[in-house]
């Protein structure tokens, strides 16, 4: 049975948390940035926008960030330790890159093995997991400027550390678009996810 | 334990196979459809999640939580940045929970300060006596819960010295304060006594103006604009957790870094 296990259970428990969490937070997250758009060309509309107003949405935002960050670390802690992290997002080199992406835009990559992730998924798996801790890091610079001097000077300021975590939330927005994209292309890597195999 | 090894090994392959069997091609689009209804379904009641009762007094449960976890986290060592008077936000923006027509209007003359609950000393003050109390000044940003903010000049008495002065407990929770417009929050004693916490009586070098909060403000360059009230006209040392106009609605009551 063991052998035959994609995904071992703490990685679906991880990654499911991951989600529901992610997507509460963009959700709180755009109605804070209503508040005071930084783009005022950039809007969230109310249907998309989670906590009614702001004190809401932030009541929100600050209860699931601790299910994010502690669920992320785990995660982390756990791939890292048990060697999955380099196991199955390494080596990543720039030629596989190069020849699975043109393979992925003709629509010839193939997806045979679930368990072995081709040049493209671990990028992407990667930039997402970087980026979501960017996040963290740039929501903690807006949430305590005064207490982390050493981040708000990394961030650019208080101003910019806005900036910055919304461009990381657009980041983590387009990876999400096309992951479930391509989830509904290989509809059996989400069977995979769910039961591990 | 001996029988479950001896059952034939599953393959990934014949798993899939099995599974495809069973999901005939109509039924698996079915499926897949209802995965996404289902999904956007729970998107979508998300955003009435806040009017459930329950929900919403677990969200204020963490709230406090978090007043616990930023209180620990505060170092009453660590200072907010300060800027040169050329990276002063000209104009500084009025921001209240009312228009700048209804800003109240404070007679200098006649104001009383008013210090009520744990003070020992001195309880009221007048305008003149707070103006010849040591002055210091700060150019701080001033940040808001809503996103922005500015950078301004503030000038006044060091609130740790005010609070000494008039004899209040300093071992006190909590330090509440009460405006003109009716307006009140409250803070936490160690933000009450971090060195930049200032009684402010004056804006860029003249007297505060009444759309900054004449004829007094508290200036806390490590709290959130809610947190900095305007027009303070009595000021409660407690225990007893005093709340907030903002704070009661929702706002997160340690409001600041």
């Amino acid at each position: 049975m063991k052998s035959t296990t994609i995904h071992p259970v703490w990685v679906r428990v991880f990654h499911w948390i991951n989600a529901v969490a992610v997507i509460l937070m963009c959700m709180s997250g755009w109605q804070v940035y209503e508040a005071s758009p930084i783009f005022s060309a950039i809007r969230f509309p109310a249907s998309v926008t989670l906590g009614g107003w702001l004190g809401g949405a932030l009541l929100w935002h600050f209860a699931i960030m601790w299910i994010l960050a502690v669920n992320l670390g785990t995660y982390l802690a756990l791939s890292i330790c048990t060697g999955r992290l380099r196991r199955t997002l390494f080596p990543l080199t720039l030629r596989a890159l190069i020849t699975d992406l043109v393979a992925a835009l003709r629509g010839k990559l193939g997806h045979s093995d679930l368990s072995q992730y081709n040049a493209v998924q671990k990028l992407a798996y990667l930039v997402v997991i970087v980026d979501i801790v960017l996040l963290i890091l740039s929501g903690l610079t807006i949430w305590k400027p005064v207490q982390f001097p050493v981040l708000r000077m990394l961030m650019g300021g208080f101003d910019n550390a806005r900036v910055v975590h919304f461009a990381a939330m657009s980041v983590l927005v387009g990876f999400f678009v096309i992951h479930v994209a391509m989830v509904a292309l290989v509809p059996r890597s989400l069977l995979t996810m769910i039961r591990g195999r | 334990m001996r029988s479950t090894k001896s059952t034939p090994t599953l393959d990934a392959a014949s798993i899939i196979k099995d599974a495809q069997k069973e999901l005939q091609s109509s039924s698996r689009r079915l499926f897949g459809k209802r995965i996404l209804t289902l999904g956007g379904l729970a998107l979508l009641s998300g955003c009435d999640l806040t009017n459930e009762k329950s929900v919403n007094h677990l969200l204020r449960t963490v709230s406090s939580f978090n007043d616990g976890a930023q209180g620990l986290l505060f170092d009453p060592r660590k200072l907010a940045p300060t800027y040169p008077d050329s990276m002063i936000t000209r104009p500084f923006p009025f921001n209240a929970f009312y228009d700048i027509d209804q800003v109240p209007d404070v007679d200098g003359a006649t104001y009383r300060l008013e210090l009520k609950g744990l003070v020992k000393g001195k309880r009221v003050w007048t305008l003149g006596e707070l103006s010849a109390l040591p002055q210091c000044s700060q150019v701080t940003r001033h940040i808001c819960i809503e996103g922005w903010s500015a950078i301004g000049k503030w000038g006044g008495v060091r609130f740790s010295d005010f609070l000494s002065r008039s004899g209040a407990d300093t071992t006190a929770k909590y330090v509440a304060l009460h405006c003109a417009d009716d307006y009140w929050t409250s803070i936490d004693m160690p933000t009450a006594l971090h060195p930049q916490t200032q009684l402010t009586l004056t804006y860029d070098g003249n007297v505060l103006p009444a759309k900054y909060g004449f004829p007094m403000k508290l200036r806390m360059p490590t709290k959130l604009g809610y947190k900095n009230p305007k027009h303070i006209v009595a000021i409660t040392v407690t225990n007893e957790f005093p709340g907030g106009y903002w704070e009661n609605q929702g706002y997160n009551w340690f409001g600041g870094s």
